[in-house]
């Protein structure tokens, strides 16, 4: 059998909040080993359709969907999921670096010892590899017993995506990762994202569509809940098909 | 976003200024050769400085925009094919020139035939600027595609100019030194007719998004 490429197939896929659809039949399919961008005007839906990929979602009592999102495969909607599993493989970094209140090697090692493993030396190995996927480790070997909080900006942010990688993801989404941060920790993001490709699928909400030009393969135009147009990123920025896409990235919208 | 549009507006009209500025010298370059003027020549190879400022500050603005407003989809495509187009019509400008530094030439010379064929050249040729820079303007209809298909004419009418000229020089070698300058004259309209079709092409890319240079048969595209 071949493998299938698209590690997520969105199908017909709608999500509400209470009576409110927030995100309207939307079909997308996500590529193995690509970036995909989600951009669109605040209150499109980008980040609600982010976060059911790892059923973010469900925290919000009020939500329900309609339709299929299948991770390889399965439909990560069944009753059955175990949606703790589930979040391991589907990791996520968020738009503020939200390190735990200890230290950075606390930080990385946590989930590890939280999947049972308790060997000094595995973590050490863990948490070394972890930061150096990051390329965080140069920068923090000698004050790994510091505490998170007292990285810079761009290093939390850092520490936050070895916190996801400790636990072997096999997708990271990232929503709005440098929106905080100034243009050298948001070069160095973005240096990394392309640079993670290579072993995790990744995809991205970002507002900056510059951002969504530089580090994905391909972008999804979300407005008013709808998926209006997704393709291969250097078209679309440079050819879109759609008009509310040329009028959203020219900068003439509304 | 307004001002963006209020410079894409003023560079347009300095793209149309300088288009119109070449049509000129093109027309003049002909009209000192036909109607035998070499002051009216001198005129085209004075201004030509004229023409390369502009270029200059053309192509100025564009890399700032480019810089400053981060444009994308058709202000990208707009602004890169700005750039274009203004070598284009730059280069069409310095064969404005070449044509006035032949017409002093053979102004000087006894006339060997009345020109017939570089005037209707010099027609087409014009048509074909001023048509792929309307076209350039106010969007892609036919236009483009029409000026496309106007280059052959031209090319056939350097073919036809340049075998009656080979036809006297056999039969009068004493005036081979008049009709090869005739035939570059000629040479030269055909160029600026090939840089119209470049424009023409780049706005059909301008508009639909399609390279259609280099292809078979633009209308496909």
């Amino acid at each position: 059998m071949v493998e299938n490429k698209h590690i997520f197939e969105i199908k017909d896929f709608s999500i509400y909040y209470g009576n409110f659809m927030a995100v309207k039949k939307v079909n997308l399919n996500i590529e193995a080993h690509k970036i995909t961008a989600i951009i669109g005007p605040s209150g499109c839906g980008k980040s609600t359709l982010l976060r059911s990929l790892n059923r973010m979602n469900d925290l919000i009592t009020s939500s329900w969907v309609d339709g299929q999102v299948l991770f390889k495969g399965i439909d990560i909607y069944q009753k059955d999921t175990d949606v703790i599993e589930l979040r391991k493989r589907v990791g996520m970094v968020f738009q503020k670096p939200n390190p735990f209140p200890s230290s950075v090697y606390e930080n990385v090692a946590y989930g590890p010892q939280l999947r049972g493993i308790k060997k000094k030396s595995q973590l050490d190995e863990i948490v070394e590899n972890a930061l150096m996927r990051a390329d965080l480790w140069k920068e923090v070997r000698d004050k790994l017993h510091e505490s998170g909080l007292s990285l810079s900006g761009g290093q939390m942010q850092r520490l936050c995506i070895s916190r996801s990688l400790a636990q072997e993801p096999e997708v990271l989404l990232f929503d709005e990762p440098t929106s905080a941060l100034d243009p050298i920790s948001t070069a160095n993001i973005e240096n990394l994202l392309q640079e993670l490709q290579k072993t995790v699928t990744i995809v991205i909400v970002t507002h900056n569509m510059q951002q969504a030009a530089r580090v994905s393969d391909y972008t999804a135009f979300m407005y008013l809940g709808e998926m209006v147009e997704f393709g291969e990123t250097d078209k679309l920025f440079v050819n879109p098909q759609n008009k509310l896409t040329e009028e959203y990235i020219t900068g003439r919208f509304g | 976003m307004a001002i963006f549009d209020e410079e894409l507006k003023a560079l347009k009209e300095k793209v149309l200024k300088l288009g119109s500025m070449v049509e000129a010298a093109i027309r003049d370059s002909v009209n000192s050769l036909v109607e035998r003027n070499s002051d009216l020549a001198s005129g085209v190879i004075e201004k030509d400085h004229q023409i390369n400022a502009l270029e200059v500050g053309i192509d100025e603005e564009c890399v700032r925009l480019i810089a400053l407003r981060q444009p994308m989809a058709r202000d990208l495509r707009f602004l890169t094919i700005a750039m274009k187009i203004t070598t284009d019509l730059e280069q069409m400008g310095d064969l404005a020139v070449n044509i006035a530094e032949r017409a002093i030439e053979l102004n000087e010379e006894p006339l060997l035939k009345p020109y017939k064929n570089i005037p209707k050249m010099a027609e087409i040729t014009q048509k074909m600027v001023r048509d792929s820079l309307d076209a350039f303007v106010r969007g892609c209809s036919t236009l483009p595609y029409e000026v496309i298909k106007r280059d052959d004419e031209v090319d056939d009418l350097t073919v036809k100019n340049f075998n009656e000229l080979v036809a006297l020089m056999i039969q009068d070698p004493k005036i081979v030194t008049v009709a090869v300058k005739r035939t570059y004259v000629a040479k030269y309209l055909e160029r600026i007719a090939d840089h119209a079709t470049n424009i023409a092409e780049m706005v059909i890319y301008m508009y639909k998004g399609k390279i259609i240079r280099h292809v078979e048969s633009p209308e496909e595209a």
